[in-house]
């Protein structure tokens, strides 16, 4: 069936003019506007789940807070000189710092050495690859299970094999440089792999033509290494320095089941900023406006310990980095 | 094609905004407010425990049976120390998603003390009686609110290995082992006395920690850190009950203590390695030993305990206020703390139940445990119990725990740890408690 539409109207040259007016508007708030609805989800969402969180605890930072009873007097920076006060800080922050150091260092080198061998060419890549994540997917808590039993002073194998070549028996649990030690031995078990995938993503990316290069040149498996991989993973190097740092100032789950108490030891031996900010606010004090104050200052620490991360690295990555290219450029037209 | 450049834009723009919404409702999600209630006006009941409280769901069963109408939703968290954390977070919250009846541990009744008003109050005729004294009062808040009703108890008695002491050349049955630890009347100083004796014919140590010891021993001061009247800390540089405590566990822990912490991998081992003789015994730790004493016999338990009786944990069910069925739910309370479904439970759990009537029942009575030569688990525990009526119960404000942290690290440091002398350890907990700023 046919349907006669209706005749057109005469164009109204008037109304065209105001649509076609209307629509340049309305595309330019779609050039101008549309960019930032399209990123905005990200800064919404953060803004409720990041920034609001962190205006919060600095409100609470400034009272007097009771995890139950909640709100009391504004005290201003009481709480601050609290924490300042404690030696518990204090020593939370040196085991942070050692913790982090005997994690973070081995971790970021042993990582790049064992890209290195996954980038080489071998039998049963996919296997091998997967095989050094797998730490990561492991429960940190089974992961404490497990090191319990291994780093357990009385009974534990490490102290039965080190019997066997007539090494003293390490106190774990008692001595301050031991118990770190053990924590970031998990640490290092868990975080290893990660890193090594990152790294051997990025090696993955290194043009081949580089390392052509350089055999013609004569550089050995270590020069290309030393010469080409490394100075090439720079970008890559600053990133897991960077998350490292962040991970390692605020660890907690390890260094929280390597004893049943969770306090870090009876001397507080390998207790971190993070439990002591913990025990403050959960424990037995329930003192939420000092642990707020906690959480404000080890912000302030991780950004200061990023911003001279970030000012180190970049300086290496821009006199270093500059050299090596220029070196490579040079080795390649050579090549030619 | 305006259109369908128009069309695609609408796409976008509908898409964009769903993704939006479906992100802002995930954070509101999860809360339906109907309460529990649905069309037909039948209600849902949810109860939150940990570990094993004996609640089975052929239990929870038998009530919805006889009550139409009720829906019981349990959820048991594994540990307690996860059940406390939800519950405090929520209470902080304003008491938004907590459960209709929340199973709390006598420990954290200091902290929820401090605020009764979250709490129904739980006083009813009906169950007048129906705990151990010291029990009934152990739920209630400072000023006399009961909050709590009382589910099961930890009466102490002493576990030993009967193995080891015949291979001292002492006597190994349950009745002689009480009467050389002191009997009826035997104090602290009796305890570490048997254990000279012991020590002098074995290499065995005589208990397996001293914190753990302090436990019991702490657990008999009517007012350990504070004044019950005010509910102030106490100085505990000044403090010469605890202090006199401190010294007479060290002094004697120095020849009778294995140095373990309890629920470390090194105490696990002990047991396989006969690391220690005796160990206080709650009720509720018969379990944790024949789960870690795999191919060792020889343990036993003698109805006897140091200085009159001990008591350790313990759990009540509680009704948060906010909730929107607390008439139903104290009903339901008192249904699961009532003497017959406690025995249920102290049956499929084993929890020791802290009702009267169910401690003086046939079935509980006839109780023995296997493991440990069959010992009359039902009647010891129950005469444990009795024992706790006849001294005073320590009075624990909101900073007891605070406190005895520092007193049991201090002590860690010189039992385990051995990296300080008993005096300076206590210097260092004086110190740590200054620091705590009340």
């Amino acid at each position: 069936m046919a349907v006669l539409s209706p005749p057109k109207p005469a164009p109204d040259s008037q109304r065209t003019a105001k649509r076609i007016a209307l629509n340049q508007r309305r595309g330019k708030w779609d050039v101008k506007l549309s960019p930032y609805l399209y990123i905005s989800p990200f800064f919404i969402l953060f803004a409720i789940t990041g920034l609001f969180p962190l205006v919060y605890t600095a409100v609470v930072s400034v009272h007097q807070w009771h995890l139950l009873t909640g709100q009391g007097e504004f005290v201003g920076l009481q709480n601050y000189v609290d924490v300042f006060g404690q030696p518990n800080f204090w020593k939370s922050l040196r085991n942070t710092f050692s913790i982090f150091l005997l994690s973070s260092v081995p971790q970021v080198l042993i990582a790049i050495v064992l890209a290195a061998l996954l980038d080489a060419n071998i039998r049963a890549k996919t296997f091998w690859r997967m095989g050094v994540l797998l730490p990561y997917v492991v429960a940190p808590v089974a992961v404490g299970l497990i090191f319990g039993r291994l780093f357990a002073d009385q009974y534990g194998l490490i102290n039965e094999v080190l019997g066997y070549v007539g090494i003293e028996p390490v106190r774990w649990h008692a001595d301050v440089l031991a118990s770190h030690f053990a924590i970031s031995t998990m640490v290092n078990f868990r975080w290893t792999g990660y890193n090594t995938l990152i790294f051997l993503a990025a090696m993955q990316a290194v043009p081949r033509e580089l390392y052509e290069a350089a055999i013609i040149d004569g550089a050995g498996r270590l020069r290309q290494f030393v010469s080409v991989t490394i100075p090439q993973l720079r970008a890559t190097i600053i990133f897991v320095v960077i998350t490292s740092t962040i991970g390692g100032l605020q660890i907690f789950d390890e260094p929280r089941v390597f004893d049943p108490t969770g306090l870090g030891g009876a001397d507080r031996q390998w207790m971190t900023i993070t439990m002591f900010l913990y025990d403050i606010g959960w424990g037995n004090q329930k003192n939420f406006g000092r642990a707020a104050a906690v959480a404000w200052i080890l912000f302030l620490i991780i950004i200061v310990i990023g911003m001279i991360n970030f000012f180190i690295t970049t300086k290496i990555s821009s006199s270093d980095g500059a050299q090596a290219k220029a070196k490579a450029r040079k080795n390649s037209r050579r090549a030619r | 094609m305006t259109r369908s450049t128009r069309n695609r834009r609408l796409t976008t723009v509908v898409a964009g905004a769903s993704i939006f919404a479906l992100t802002l409702s995930a954070c509101s999600g999860g809360d339906d407010d109907n309460g529990g209630t649905d069309a037909d006006g039948n209600i849902t009941l949810t109860v939150a425990t940990f570990n094993d409280f004996g609640y089975t769901d052929e239990l929870l069963k038998e009530y919805e049976d006889a009550n139409p109408g009720v829906k019981i939703e349990h959820t048991r968290a594994a540990e307690s120390g996860d059940a406390r954390t939800n519950l405090t977070t929520r209470l902080a919250a304003g008491g938004d998603g907590l459960a209709d009846i929340e199973g709390i541990e006598i420990d954290w009744m200091p902290e929820l003390s401090q605020i009764p008003d979250a709490f129904a109050d739980l006083e009813d005729p009906a169950v007048e009686g129906r705990w151990l004294g010291w029990k009934e009062d152990q739920g209630r808040t400072p000023d006399g609110k009961l909050i709590g009703y009382g589910t099961d108890i930890g009466p102490e008695a002493i576990c030993y290995r009967a193995d080891l002491f015949e291979a001292a050349g002492l006597p190994s049955d349950r009745e002689s082992v009480a009467e050389f630890l002191g009997g009826a009347d035997g104090t602290w100083e009796d305890y570490f006395e048997a254990g000279e004796t012991f020590a002098a014919a074995s290499d065995v140590p005589w208990f397996d920690s001293s914190v753990a010891t302090l436990q019991g021993m702490i657990g008999q001061v009517e007012a350990a850190y504070e004044d019950p009247e005010t509910g102030e800390p106490t100085d505990l540089a000044s403090n010469t009950e605890v202090k006199a405590i401190y010294e007479q566990l060290l002094a004697a822990s120095d020849t009778l203590s294995a140095g373990l912490t309890q629920w470390t991998p090194d105490w696990d081992n002990a047991f396989q390695n006969n690391g220690f003789a005796t160990m206080l015994c709650p009720a509720w730790m018969q379990g944790p030993i024949e789960e870690r004493s795999g191919g060792v016999t020889g343990w036993d338990i003698a109805d006897v305990f140091p200085g009159g009786g001990g008591n350790w944990g313990g759990s009540f069910l509680t009704v948060p206020a906010t909730g929107d069925h607390v008439e139903e739910a104290t009903k339901l309370a008192q249904w699961l703390t009532a003497p017959e479904q406690q025995i249920k439970a102290f049956g499929n759990a084993g929890t020791f139940p802290s009702q009267i009537e169910a401690q003086d029942s046939e079935e509980l009575q006839a109780a023995t445990n296997e493991f440990f030569n069959e010992a009359p688990t039902g009647q010891i525990f129950s005469s444990r119990a009795k024992a706790l009526d006849e001294i005073a119960q320590p009075f624990k404000g909101a900073n007891y725990f605070a406190i005895h942290q520092t007193v049991q690290d201090a002590i860690t440091r010189v039992d385990v740890d051995g990296s300080q002398d008993p005096q300076a350890a206590w210097d260092q907990a004086v110190s740590e408690v200054a620091n705590l700023g009340f």
